[in-house]
């Protein structure tokens, strides 16, 4: 303490002054982020109560929990979690299959309008997507894809690809040029240097790609909603199956949102650093 | 594209002679190609048979086929106070949320700037909210946490004088907004935060000993440090909160009445209620219209935002 006190040469007042704003800073910040986190708490806790605990007033915080509500959504959510890990997983590894080749395209050997390659990609995101939804259904009840998962996937591919192409092309921009130009020295041609130089270095940066695009795939409602009925329905459809039109649902209905989304809250907590990164399409380092 | 020409080069611009051949040049397109062929095909084809239905008059319930009316479709979007009720709606809400949100993401992020024991664990509970599935958290908040009867909101407001409040009827649009608020808010926090992290410290100790106030630093170094984030914070947040559908859909199903009808809750219930495929596609060529002059002004501010980043 005291040789703490001597590197400082902080008189002790003045010590304690600071100790004080960091404890009461510290507070201020611990209440703010349970205040923020009260209603996934809730959500959780809620889904531990048997149906007739959740509905009360004033609201229940001791109840013996259960796994009532549990057991009865894993019984129901077969085909729709079924169809969301295929479209998550499908639309995001053809996204990566797409996006990674033209993100070298638009970087290490870039074309000569790659500027306004990388601005196309991103004003495809600008474009609302609600704006076209009656024609896209005409469109894919004429291609016969109406209701078929093979339609979220070819969506939500395009949906992700943009987004993936600007974060893949930020991490490719910091493979070191000695690197790329021992490669060609050694006669590596580009097939090769993309496998055995850039795509060793990028690797961590394309996991936290598919994160991100796991995150939006996974979560997506509107275009499951409007182009799927049953064969196709996913998750978040699942979610809405699960507030009847009457009866008592809340400690279900909870269940059933804490199973939905705690993939997604987990691969978040874990990828948090990345996170950034991605939700900045690569812009924030 | 003057707007382009912002954009910072990569720094591995290799530099080919002009006279670099065809070969070359093909070499280097053909990897794009195929990524560049599908967002055509599958973005921009939709939009072209959006523009071609916006001329038609065509019911989705009626076998009759489509036929073509010219402009009528326009007409009744224009003349339509449904529509611009629901453009109204929707830039209010997108732009209460993206404000608030960035005020309090600033605040969080100067919070979690500072060190204190568990910064990391109150970093990951305040960026949960953006994590949750939004149907899920539309719902959450619909039931367990909103509902008159038994809601957790209105048992811990019940000190201040709140008693069994119906907030989804008498309240319609600002729960909307503070959901979307809720689930914003961590995104503008990351952002800002990589901001904060990144600012030289030097410049913050200096003015420290030059005896400058904490709100003067802030004032004069810290926000103008912050901006490019900011305005990224900004750009981003309404690019994905303008199309916000599942918080309406599932907390007011866009009412009472139409109080929190907002475009793409509006463009839904047309197609999905009137079966009205032709005067859905005119509302949605007008709706991308007036994306497109906003993102051109959004594309300008992405430049500079990463040409800062990538000189940087």
């Amino acid at each position: 303490m005291s040789a703490v006190a001597a590197r400082t040469r902080m008189p002790g007042p003045q010590r304690f002054r600071a100790m004080a704003n960091t404890v009461g800073w510290g507070i201020v910040a611990w209440v703010v982020g349970i205040a923020f986190f009260l209603p996934v708490l809730w959500m959780v806790i809620t889904a531990f109560k048997p149906e007739s605990a959740a509905e009360t007033w004033p609201p229940k915080f001791t109840f013996s929990p259960t796994l009532a509500q549990f057991r009865l959504v894993f019984s129901g959510w077969g085909p729709y979690v079924i169809h969301s890990l295929i479209a998550t997983t499908v639309s995001t590894l053809l996204v990566l299959l797409l996006g990674i080749p033209a993100a070298y395209a638009l970087s290490v050997h870039p074309v000569k309008h790659w500027r306004d390659g990388l601005f196309f990609f991103i004003s495809t995101k600008m474009l609302p997507i609600v704006a076209v939804i009656g024609p896209l259904y005409v469109i894919a009840l004429h291609i016969h894809l109406l209701d078929s998962i093979w339609l979220l996937i070819l969506l939500y591919t395009a949906m992700n690809l943009p987004l993936a192409i600007w974060m893949v092309r930020s991490f490719m921009l910091e493979v070191p040029n000695e690197m790329l130009e021992a490669a060609r020295l050694d006669g590596a041609g580009r097939i090769r240097e993309m496998t055995e130089v850039i795509m060793p270095v990028i690797s961590p940066g394309l996991v936290s790609t598919a994160l991100i695009c796991v995150i939006f795939a996974w979560n997506e409602l509107f275009l499951a909603l409007n182009l799927s009925v049953t064969n196709a329905a996913t998750l978040p459809m699942f979610l809405i199956s699960s507030v009847p039109q009457e009866g008592l649902y809340i400690a279900h209905l909870s269940a059933a949102a804490t199973v939905a989304s705690v993939p997604v809250i987990l691969v978040g907590w874990i990828a948090q650093r990345s996170l950034v990164r991605g939700l900045s399409m690569g812009a924030i380092k | 594209m003057t707007v382009l020409e912002d954009l910072a080069p990569p720094p591995k611009v290799d530099v080919e002679p002009r006279s670099a051949s065809r070969r070359e040049a093909w070499q280097r397109r053909l990897p794009l190609l195929p990524a560049l062929i599908y967002t055509i095909v599958v973005t921009q084809i939709p939009f072209l048979v959006t523009l071609w239905y916006s001329f038609q008059n065509y019911f989705f319930d009626v076998p009759a086929p489509a036929r073509w009316t010219g402009l009528s479709n326009y007409k009744t979007v224009f003349t339509n106070a449904a529509f611009r009720g629901a453009l109204v709606r929707s830039v209010v809400m997108t732009t209460t949320a993206v404000i608030v949100a960035m005020i309090l993401g600033v605040a969080f992020a100067l919070l979690l700037d500072r060190k204190f024991l568990g910064r990391s664990v109150v970093r990951t509970l305040i960026i949960t909210p953006f994590l949750v599935m939004p149907a899920a958290a539309a719902l959450i908040w619909a039931g367990p946490m909103l509902d008159p009867n038994f809601g957790l909101l209105n048992y811990l407001l019940q000190p201040f004088g709140v008693h069994h409040v119906a907030w989804l009827s008498t309240h319609a649009l600002g729960s909307v907004i503070v959901v979307m608020i809720w689930q914003w808010t961590p995104f503008m926090t990351l952002i800002v935060l990589a901001g904060l992290q990144s600012q030289p410290t030097d410049a913050l100790e200096a003015a420290k000993v030059d005896g400058a106030g904490a709100l003067a630093t802030f004032r004069e170094l810290t926000l103008p440090h912050l901006r490019p984030y900011i305005e990224l914070g900004i750009l981003l947040g309404s690019i994905y909160l303008v199309n916000v559908f599942d918080a309406v859909r599932l907390m007011t199903n866009g009412g009472p009445g139409t109080d929190t009808t907002n475009l793409p809750f509006y463009l839904y219930q047309q197609v999905n209620n009137a079966f009205d495929i032709g005067g859905a596609a005119a509302a949605g060529v007008v709706t991308v219209i007036l994306t497109i002059i906003v993102a051109t002004f959004a594309l300008r501010m992405f430049a500079r935002v990463f040409q800062f980043e990538e000189s940087s």
